[in-house]
């Protein structure tokens, strides 16, 4: 028996405790209530579009790549179905035994299978792995028929890029790769697109150069997905633009006949319209199949390319720089005549050297040209003549000419890495080689050789100008999305017309007068007279050791030593229509080596397609048709074949 | 028992013991277990036989076991309290050495029919062996320090088994518990003072120390109590259940998504949205009005059982009662506070909704115990 108010105490402070704890649970639940008005009430909004944000995902759909076409509206980029394979792991099951089977219908190299299974086994079970890329449709279709057999294998088809004129228009169009890193540290383009993995951008040519015109902009896909990122349905779709269609200037069939002609040569040719500035024809020899880029070439294959010797991955016509040679005496003669320092009856005695103090300089023709004047000098391309013109007109009043008609100036095409060439000044030389002007370099600068260098466009605009007297702008795009890209009727070059009328009377003798340096590359089809300029340019002096051993002539010499063959010329000489520029590298002469590539190229620019064999002096029918028949066929790719290959 | 037996009419016995059966708080458990069904189906993308009909049949079982239990005597269950204890501790210990971890931290021993957590018996046998020591005990001996380091004892040693799991949620439980029956007891409130400041100074402490040559945690225990404190420090790694957790029931609004509805845990970026979140998909699904309806639903049955306590002169049963009570509170409240990113993630599923056997038969079993304090408490005349 216990104390009765002991307990009577304890029981009333139980209860009064108990009350005390139902007030404490009470407000806590009170806290917890309060805690949930705040979340489901005040920040309601704030989670809902969170929630909402979990929930849905932007899916890009990317845009069709533009075409381009060429000025008839033939393709020369388009996109291709591209039927690629990719497998979903979760439905596969046992992913190397399907890859081991599927390996029976499609070529699947070990690698690969190994480089598919790590793939798959680093992605969620259900994203789909690209097994294979660009299958044929028979190949496709095999799988397709084979499907009960092959779970979690599936045929997709997308679009990727393809070139039809394969290597004839690789240094035009360039050509499209995956978005690598290097591209995206390297760029403040923020468009999404980049971000989809192995999506195509432009590397190279115009396909690199007006990738904001081509690419178009993305479509989005809004889904609902899952925590796992697992797609569960599509909510809504917005289309994408398409990129714009770009048409160039240049004619299909003249670039393809140009690339054949020029046989797998190291050379460069350009051909431009004297009245638009339109470029007809833009080759750069020998090139290579941008496909191949597209579907990712093989490191020996590139390395390949890389060191080969004839450079095929690089763009003679616009970012190669070359001495002119004797093609600028065009620059040379109308900076004297328009500086009235030269009469164009006046005659020089050319004796076959000039001498300068201690120096001699020579003419190419060692025994001399005699009594010459402007007309003879340009038909004879006599060296001493313009040794002693440019001494008189100086050289900054060269250069300011050679700038005026393209030469040294960057010609803005939709092509990376243009060259500006160079022309020198006293000044430029001061601050780059910290030496003073010297009278011998005005007389190197006087016949195209020393600093004075060009691009094969500069050239082909040079001849151009020439031409119309117009300052002739260079141009390769013609319309973009079926919008014409506007033409500016050309400014006047502001060179007298008698002097441009004298210069265009001595490039016709180079092609048509006897003795001419191009004569025998000239055209006899009325109406279709050419006038040109040859030009031979050294790239090395021949030492006094070589002379003494009798080693004077090209042919003595290592490929990579010999001179570069020019010819620079336009057509018809009454009513010009094209101009055209031929650099064969380490060709040897101007006049056998470029000419007869530029007559050819000039006849099927003139005559749109195979011209008649009435357009070539008589004696040289039956050559013309020997080298017609010796050509690669349309379509037909070319070997590169190096000089080293041929030794 | 006889100091009750003034002034007191006999307890009812037999048949009419029915009637005096606290049908309320019957009712109330019956409408929450509903509301997990409700959700447990939803979870289960309309599918019923994952975890909604077992969860049934489990309150089934367990109601019926609720009325048994209430039906029987408490001097029945006075008696057994001790061997409750200690079977309790004995398979606390036994599970170390034959149990099976699952489902997080908990361990289970299987018993073929259904799989029994010993550290969710010893939630109920710790409350009742409590009440069992302070009936025995004189009351005025409650705040001496030998009586007071007796409940400690019986306390502390299943605290530490359960916190070797490691289950923290279980741990906090049975402490509330046990601290509330002492408290009830009549404990003198120096020690609850005392304990109080000691547990400030040391959260104090453990703060203070960080940087300095005697710091008391790792780097990555503090980094753990930072991402608890603002999730939004790791929002993908730790902090990622609470912040999807939080977006899911402020999303609900104040109507709700809609039943079947909520993309949280449609999409599955809710954890555990069975078990322990499973508020968080009732909250987005039916919104404020629901959440706020569930919490009244828990304190109303908490008001009926602390009422029954407060009106019990029985001091065992009240002790009891208050006891069960407390630790039916602390479920409930540490379970909504941790998927309201007011308290840490430590894994304490809410009771009667949450998918689970054991805590669902267990925690039926205990209002079994207060149905028989209820049924059987002396009345006055």
């Amino acid at each position: 028996m216990k104390n009765g108010s002991t307990n009577k105490d304890a029981a009333s402070r139980t209860t009064r405790r108990g009350l005390f704890v139902l007030g404490g649970q009470l407000v806590v639940a009170g806290v917890l209530g309060w805690r949930m008005r705040q979340l489901q009430i005040q920040q309601s909004d704030e989670f809902l579009l969170l929630a909402e944000e979990n929930r849905i995902n932007i899916r890009l759909i990317p845009p069709a790549r533009g075409l381009m076409f060429d000025r008839n509206g033939k393709p020369v980029a388009e996109n291709k179905q591209n039927y690629r394979i990719v497998m979903i792991r979760e439905q596969a099951r046992d992913p190397e035994a399907i890859l081991r089977k599927l390996a029976n219908i499609v070529p699947l190299s070990e690698q690969r299978i190994a480089r598919v299974l790590k793939d798959v086994s680093q992605r969620p079970g259900f994203v789909p792995v690209s097994v294979i890329d660009h299958l044929t449709w028979e190949q496709i279709s095999q799988v397709s028929a084979n499907a009960p057999v092959l779970p979690g294998i599936l045929p997709e088809v997308g679009l990727s890029r393809h070139y039809p004129q394969r290597s004839d228009f690789a240094h035009v169009v360039g050509y499209v790769g995956p978005v690598s890193d290097y591209d995206l540290a390297n760029t403040d383009d923020t468009d999404p697109l980049l971000q989809i993995p192995r999506f195509q951008i432009g590397k190279s040519g115009i396909e690199k150069q007006m990738e904001k015109d081509l690419r178009g902009s993305a479509g989005t896909s809004r889904i609902e997905i899952n925590s796992l990122g697992r797609v569960m349905r599509e909510l809504s779709r917005v289309d994408g633009v398409e990129g714009a269609d770009v048409q160039l200037t240049v004619d299909m069939d003249l670039q393809n006949y140009t690339n054949r002609r020029l046989f797998g040569e190291s050379a460069a040719v350009s051909v431009i319209d004297t009245k638009t500035g339109d470029v007809m024809a833009l080759a750069s020899s020998p090139s290579f199949d941008p496909n191949s880029f597209v579907l990712g070439i093989s490191g020996s294959e590139y390395n390949q390319l890389n060191t080969n010797e004839y450079r095929p991955l690089y763009n003679k016509a616009v970012s190669g720089a070359y001495p002119p040679g004797s093609t600028f005496k065009m620059v040379v003669a109308l900076a004297a005549l328009e500086a009235g320092e030269l009469d164009p009856s006046e005659t020089f005695w050319c004796p076959g050297h000039l001498q300068l103090g201690r120096r001699r300089f020579h003419c190419w023709r060692r025994g001399g040209h005699g009594h010459v004047n402007l007309h003879d000098s340009l038909k004879f391309s006599c060296d001493v003549f313009y040794y002693e013109t440019a001494r008189r007109v100086g050289i900054d009043r060269i250069t300011e000419m050679a700038r005026k008609l393209g030469i040294g100036v960057r010609h803005d095409l939709p092509m990376p890495a243009i060259s500006e060439g160079l022309t020198p000044t006293r000044a430029w030389k001061q601050a780059i080689h910290d030496e003073q002007w010297l009278v011998g370099d005005t007389f190197n600068s006087g016949i195209g050789q020393g600093f004075v260098l060009a691009s094969p466009l500069q050239l082909g605009v040079m001849a151009a100008r020439i031409a119309s007297g117009k300052v002739i702008v260079p141009r390769l795009v013609r319309s973009i999305d079926s919008k014409p890209v506007s033409l500016a009727e050309p400014e006047d070059l502001g060179i007298s017309q008698s002097s441009l009328n004298l210069v265009r009377q001595g490039m016709y003798a180079v092609s048509n007068e006897r003795r001419g340096t191009a004569n025998r590359t000239r055209i006899v089809a009325e109406g279709m007279k050419m006038a040109g300029k040859t030009g031979t340019s050294q790239v090395r002096q021949i030492t006094a050791a070589e002379r003494a051993a009798g080693v004077t002539r090209n042919k003595d010499l290592p490929w990579n030593r010999r001179d570069h063959a020019l010819f620079v010329a336009f057509a018809p000489y009454d009513n010009p229509r094209y101009a055209i520029s031929v650099v064969v590298e380490h060709g040897g002469g101007g006049s056998t080596a470029a000419a007869p590539i530029a007559r050819d190229v000039m006849l099927q620019a003139l005559y749109g397609g195979t011209p008649p064999l009435s357009a070539y002096p008589k004696d040289q029918h039956q050559l013309i048709e020997e080298q017609r028949e010796a050509m690669p066929k349309p379509g037909e790719e070319m070997r590169i074949v190096t000089q080293s290959d041929r030794a | 028992m006889t100091w009750m037996s003034e002034g007191t009419r006999p307890a009812p016995t037999g048949i009419s013991k029915i009637l005096h059966i606290n049908w309320s708080l019957a009712i109330l458990l019956t409408a929450v277990a509903c509301a997990g069904f409700l959700m447990l189906y939803s979870v289960a993308d309309g599918n019923i036989g994952v975890w909604a009909r077992p969860q049934m049949i489990r309150f089934g079982i367990g109601i019926v076991a609720m009325f048994i239990i209430g039906l029987i005597p408490l001097h029945f269950w006075r008696g057994v309290s001790p061997f409750a204890y200690i079977s309790a501790l004995l398979l606390l210990v036994a599970v170390e050495f034959v149990g099976v971890t699952g489902m997080g931290a908990q361990r289970w021993i299987d018993l073929g029919f259904m799989r029994l957590q010993p550290s969710e018996v010893m939630k109920i046998a710790l409350v009742m062996a409590l009440a069992l020591y302070y009936d025995w005990l004189d009351p005025k001996k409650v705040s001496h320090p030998v009586w007071v380091a007796a409940p400690l004892i019986l306390t502390i040693i299943p605290v530490l088994l359960v916190l070797k799991q490691p289950d923290l949620g279980t741990a906090i439980l049975l402490g509330g518990g046990a601290a509330v029956v002492m408290f009830l007891a009549g404990v003198s409130l120096w020690y609850f003072i005392t304990a109080g400041v000691a547990g400030v100074g040391t959260v104090a402490a453990v703060i203070y120390s960080r940087g300095t040559e005697y710091q008391l945690l790792k780097d990555y225990q503090y980094r753990r109590i930072e991402t608890f404190l603002d999730p939004s420090i790791d929002p993908l790694g730790a902090g990622y259940h609470i912040t999807q957790s939080k977006i899911a029931l402020g999303s609900g609004g104040l109507n709700g998504r809609g039943y079947m509805e909520g993309t949280q845990s449609r999409l599955n970026f809710l954890p555990e949205k069975h078990t322990d979140f499973i508020f968080t998909t009732l909250a987005e699904e039916f919104g404020f009005i629901g959440s706020s309806a569930l919490l009244v639903l828990y304190a109303l049955i908490i008001i009926f059982c602390m009422s029954s306590m407060l009106g019990n002169r029985n001091r065992f049963g009240a002790l009891l009662t208050g006891g069960i009570t407390a630790t039916f509170f602390f479920f409930f409240a540490v379970n909504m506070a941790m998927v309201m990113g007011l308290a840490p993630v430590v894994g304490v599923p809410l009771p009667l909704v949450s998918y689970g056997g054991s805590a669902m038969l267990v925690l039926l079993g205990a209002f079994g115990l207060v149905q028989s304090a209820h049924v059987h408490r002396p009345r006055s005349s």
